[in-house]
């Protein structure tokens, strides 16, 4: 099926990478059906579009580029909604904030998104710790070797 | 909404595992005790507005953000 991005214009995508987030979004709780686009850029860094409505379009980093020591607990109750059992089903991704620079975007590195390749599943989770996971992490700080 | 008067050192049932008791109360600031299993999750609820707003600002990042990336 062919639907219309916000930032990548018409895209074909495989009705089989639909991804359910079942709570939606925080905030845009009503978004359920999301795909992954990858973009053609030098950088850890993909497009989370909703199926269905073109202006909900975020850009999302991958942490551990950003900030190598990220490390977080699922709760149990989270595993379950995710039907999560095995560690390499588990993909997470950031929510970026852009603005007019890289060095100004930041990554919300409190409420990670965490999908179910498997089970084409997602959920926005939120961490306990806001202090050692700030919601406005600046990006400028691209650590890791995901370069 | 269900209104209940605490003092200090008391404590207030959630069902039959949660817990939240008054530990302190000092001028306008109270401080709780929250007992609870840890499938449930515990957050001031700034936690959540702040998290709502970001996603909304994230939303509204500029659209040709891709084309300056790709000048990199």
């Amino acid at each position: 099926m062919e639907i219309t991005t916000k930032f990548l214009g018409e895209v074909k995508i495989d009705e089989q990478d639909i991804l359910t987030f079942e709570h939606g979004l925080l905030g845009l709780e009503e978004e359920k059906k999301f795909v992954l686009l990858p973009i053609d850029a030098d950088l850890p860094l993909a497009i989370l579009q909703s199926v269905e409505r073109r202006e909900i379009g975020f850009v999302v980093a991958y942490p551990f580029a950003f900030k190598k020591d990220y490390s977080f607990e699922i709760s149990e109750d989270d595993l379950e909604q995710l039907h999560l059992e095995k560690e390499e089903d588990v993909l997470t991704y950031s929510i970026v904030t852009m603005k007019e620079t890289f060095q100004d975007s930041t990554i919300n590195l409190l409420a990670p998104l965490i999908i179910n390749l498997d089970k084409k599943c997602g959920k926005q989770i939120v961490l306990q710790d806001s202090k050692s996971y700030p919601l406005r992490y600046p990006m400028q700080s691209l650590e890791g070797s995901a370069k | 909404m269900l209104v209940l008067s605490r003092k200090k050192d008391e404590s207030i049932m959630i069902g039959d595992q949660i817990e939240i008791k008054i530990l302190a109360v000092e001028g306008e600031q109270i401080k709780l005790g929250i007992v609870a299993p840890k499938t449930v999750k515990v957050h001031r609820s700034e936690v959540f507005e702040a998290i709502q707003a970001q996603n909304k600002e994230a939303l509204s990042s500029t659209t040709n953000f891709l084309e300056k990336l790709k000048k990199k």
